[in-house]
């Protein structure tokens, strides 16, 4: 009935607008999904470069792809132990 | 040398099976040598659409298992001299038929022939891996459906990591009245989301279901629009500029009309 007076009062959107919408959202999931390899090889990585500036528990590393509304965010929390002072002297 | 070309869509029931017989059987009708490949093991069925289901003796896992010779497995079409089919295997499953020995067969068919028209099963495992194995070249197939567009979206994706760059689109089953009524997406709503290039575009037609009853593909019915759009496609592929046809009968006599007038 709902969508009866929708239609009778002409503000239903048209059903294809909702299908690429839809399709737009689920394929910027689909797409960034990363292998489990592939995150392991990203996890690795970043540790080995984080940890010529910081100390840090690697076990606590955290990194997951999220959806925030139309956006896949790449998350890392790395709770931080410390900072190296010395980097910069390195080079 | 010919080109394999494979013929799939992640998504099964869209169209692959008749696109790769019209495709075939339309490039056979311009005088080229065709074989189509059927990899769909268990499931076969591009002998019916082809109207060849009486004459299988040999199928691709006799030939991939050395129990006959290329050309035994090959059957031939009844309309054209040069067009064959070699099917799938129906009592085996996907894994009779190795990447090596697709690729194998793919490679000796191209030193006999100008095209090899894979198709493919659905769904992205071994059987998919297998059909793409030996293809130069790519046609993805769907449907103005959001299952469908995002399945090829899927694959399109594993055709690229597999090093089949620019992979081309099929759109299947068009329906102009709902595209116009803002119910269906249009071409380019699905070209805009998927990012690929367009060969070609079917118009959802009656006679694609006349011809699969008579094992005769629609390509060869001269009245058919499904038929036409076919034709074109078979055009593009062999490298002629064809225009997209319009889909929409009415609409189509008066942009010819204003075409006219605008004198282009």
């Amino acid at each position: 009935m709902a969508s009866f007076l929708q239609k009778l009062f002409g503000n239903d959107k048209a059903s294809k607008e909702l299908a690429k919408d839809r399709l737009k959202l689920v394929l910027i999931h689909d797409r960034a999904s990363l292998s489990p390899a592939m995150m392991d090889n990203l996890r690795r990585d970043l540790v080995e470069v984080i940890s010529r500036y910081m100390d840090f528990d690697e076990a606590a590393l955290d990194v997951q792809m999220a959806e925030q509304e139309s956006m896949t965010m790449l998350e890392v929390n790395i709770p931080v132990a410390g900072v190296k002072r010395n980097h910069g002297a390195e080079k | 040398m010919g080109e394999v070309i494979v013929v799939t869509s992640g998504k099964g029931g869209v169209g692959k099976t008749t696109t790769a017989a019209n495709i075939g059987t339309g490039l056979a009708a311009q005088g080229k040598k065709v074989v189509l490949l059927d990899t769909d093991i268990g499931l076969r069925n591009l002998d019916v659409v082809m109207g060849l289901e009486n004459r299988i003796v040999y199928d691709i896992v006799d030939i991939a298992q050395g129990h006959c010779k290329l050309k035994q497995g090959m059957i031939k079409d009844k309309r054209f001299p040069e067009l064959y089919l070699i099917p799938a295997a129906q009592t085996k499953d996907k894994t009779s038929v190795t990447e090596e020995q697709t690729r194998a067969i793919c490679n000796e068919l191209k030193q006999e022939v100008d095209y090899v028209i894979v198709d493919c099963p659905a769904g992205i495992e071994q059987g998919f891996k297998n059909a793409i194995a030996g293809a130069d070249r790519a046609i993805v197939v769907t449907n103005p459906e959001v299952s469908a567009v995002r399945d090829a979206d899927r694959i399109i994706g594993l055709l690229e990591a597999n090093g089949l760059r620019e992979p081309q689109l099929v759109l299947n089953r068009v329906r102009p009245n709902m595209v116009r009524q803002g119910d269906m997406m249009s071409v380019d709503d699905i070209l805009e989301i998927l990012a690929i290039k367009l060969l070609g575009v079917i118009p959802d037609d009656d006679s694609i279901v006349i011809s699969t009853n008579r094992g005769e593909p629609t390509v060869l019915d001269q009245q058919s629009k499904a038929g036409q759009a076919y034709r074109n496609i078979v055009q593009r592929l062999l490298g002629n500029d064809v225009p997209l046809m319009n889909l929409d009968v009415e609409e189509g006599f008066f942009a010819k009309l204003m075409k006219l007038f605008k004198g282009n």
